[in-house]
């Protein structure tokens, strides 16, 4: 089965003869994509995050065959080392990480975790779920899908908030 | 993994009275498929047969099977008059897997059991006559209500927690036709055969999930667990109270945890309906609640957690704010 993917704006078609790869596997292995790590491959600490169609999900518990014409950003799409995204600036100037591996997942997740707090989406700690603002609860509860083995957990709620509390100067 | 066949459905009709396995998120499936607990031949894939819409439906509100589960939290209409929904899911797994995970998917997860996991353990649920590891085993997350001799495993969820307190109804089509089942009756009890879970046949497909009209008054998701994000319930109430002239009017409660599935609560409800609220009163519901509960052994702290959980979720449901 071909299976076209879009993956950082360049269309790739891939012949895909076992379904059983998974997004994860094919972005690694057929593309080379490595910035995406795979850490359980089980849905369970986040490393393969990636955005799917603006949605950040988790890319070892989905097949690449579910994603026919689908537009994925990973990691290598967000920046390079010439050109760091905002948030990998500031995962760098906090101490964000030691041994890095987490790291493109959880820039991946907070760089989708800001445009779903833009949309006004809740979270379990959101009070007025009408209403959600930034805060640190919310900062460590949108990012709760993203371990660190390292525990660089306060220096990335500081990288996250930094980067956030630019937007939403830019935006005011 | 082991090898399967993999095809799209167009339409939910593609999808309905085959044999193969529905794959709608993946998010269960796949993670069991890997660990070869779920072995199945041919795949279905129904991510592209719509029903991925939220709509009125009179007062209540019509929910197709694949919407997000992300985008039925975020839903203004569910925030603004289920907002038990919203906190149960909000409650449950990550951003991630919610952004990925459906209605129909969330609703026939399975359990977290630890030997229905683990392909060298006996389990009925995964190989019906193999035995139970969890009986005199590691049972800290099992059920404290309604477990049989066969099997003592929880229904996981957190969503049909709340679906079950407001009364949804569930749609579902097979290739008789289509039938609706309660929310509080789609879940089974294991007895002796927890090796289905739910009221769901063969060739059925759940096409959406109603909800009736609003109940209004507080409403209250509280679920408790080893850390404060991202892991299942150890137990969750879902609470919805009402209150006229300082007495509790309306009282919808269902627990998450600690059965086979989401346990309601009728003769408590009954107890508080019309009541002033007191700690008494609530100390007796929870004895109610908890009439023929039994503890496993690990599992035992569920009993009186079940209990102080349920105090604090009405204490703080009969505060008056309007
Ligand atoms: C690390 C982790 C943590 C989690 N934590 C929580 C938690 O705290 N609380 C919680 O509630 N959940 C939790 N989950 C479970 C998660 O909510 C479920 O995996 C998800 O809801 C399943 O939905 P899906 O669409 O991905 O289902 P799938 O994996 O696609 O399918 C699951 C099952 O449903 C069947 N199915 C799917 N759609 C239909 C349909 N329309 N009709 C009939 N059958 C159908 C499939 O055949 C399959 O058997 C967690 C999961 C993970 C991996
Ligand atoms: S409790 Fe149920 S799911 Fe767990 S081992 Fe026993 S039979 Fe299997
Ligand atoms: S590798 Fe996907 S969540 Fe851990
Ligand atoms: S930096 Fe090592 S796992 Fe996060």
């Amino acid at each position: 089965m071909d299976v076209t993917l879009t993956v950082n704006g360049t269309p790739h078609v891939l012949e895909i003869d076992d379904p059983r790869v998974s997004l994860l596997d094919a972005l690694r292995q057929r593309l080379d994509l490595t910035g995406t790590k795979k850490g359980c491959d089980h849905g369970q600490c986040g490393a393969c995050t990636v955005i799917v169609n603006g949605r950040r999900i988790n890319s070892c518990l989905t097949l690449a065959v579910m994603h026919e014409g689908d537009e994925i950003t990973t990691i290598e799409g967000i920046g390079t080392p010439g050109d760091l995204a905002p948030l990998q600036q500031a995962f760098i100037r906090h101490d964000g990480f030691q041994c890095g591996y987490c790291t493109p997942g959880q820039i991946m997740s907070a760089t989708a975790m800001l445009e779903e707090l833009r949309q006004g989406w809740p979270s379990q700690v959101t009070g007025d779920l009408g209403s959600p603002a930034l805060s640190d609860d919310e900062i460590r509860e949108r990012m709760s899908g993203n371990l660190c083995r390292c525990s660089c957990y306060p220096n990335i709620v500081d990288a996250i908030r930094e980067v956030a509390g630019k937007a939403a100067e830019g935006a005011a | 993994m082991k090898a399967f066949d993999y095809a799209r459905a167009a339409t939910p009709a593609d999808a309905i009275g085959t044999d193969a396995r529905i794959i709608a998120g993946g998010t269960n499936l796949l993670d069991l498929m890997k660990l070869q607990v779920e072995t199945p031949a041919r795949l279905i894939d129904i991510n592209h047969v719509g029903l991925d819409g939220v709509e009125r439906d009179g007062e209540g509100l019509r929910i197709g099977a694949l919407v997000r589960n992300s985008d039925l939290a975020a839903h203004p209409a569910v925030r603004q008059d289920w907002p038990l929904l919203s906190r149960a899911i909000l409650a449950g797994a990550s951003p991630q897997l919610r952004n990925r995970a459906t209605t129909g998917g969330n609703l026939m997860q399975r359990t977290r059991c630890y030997y229905f996991y683990d392909v060298d353990a006996p389990c009925n649920k995964r190989v019906p006559g193999s035995g139970c590891g969890a009986i005199g085993g590691v049972n800290r997350i099992h059920a404290i209500l309604g477990a049989s001799d066969h099997c003592i495993a929880t229904y996981p969820g957190d969503m049909a927690v709340a679906l079950s307190a407001l009364d949804a109804v569930v749609e579902v089509e097979g290739p008789g036709g289509r039938r609706e089942i309660a929310a509080t009756d789609f879940h089974r009890l294991p007895g002796d055969r927890p090796d289905l879970d739910t009221e769901l046949q063969p060739g059925e497909m759940i096409l959406s999930v109603r909800l009736p009209a609003p109940l209004g008054g507080r409403q209250i998701y509280r679920k408790v667990r080893d850390r404060r994000s991202y892991a299942f319930a150890l137990v969750s109430v879902a609470a919805v109270v009402t209150m006229r002239a300082g007495r509790m009017d309306r009282v919808r409660l269902a627990f998450g945890n600690v059965a086979h599935k989401p346990w309601r609560a009728p003769a408590a409800e009954r107890m508080l309906t019309g009541q002033a609220p007191s700690p008494e009163l609530f100390a007796r519901a929870a004895e109610a609640v908890l009439e023929g509960a039994r503890g496993q052994g690990h599992n035992d702290f569920k009993i009186p957690l079940l209990r102080r959980t349920l105090a604090a979720v009405l204490a703080e449901a009969v505060q008056e704010t309007e």
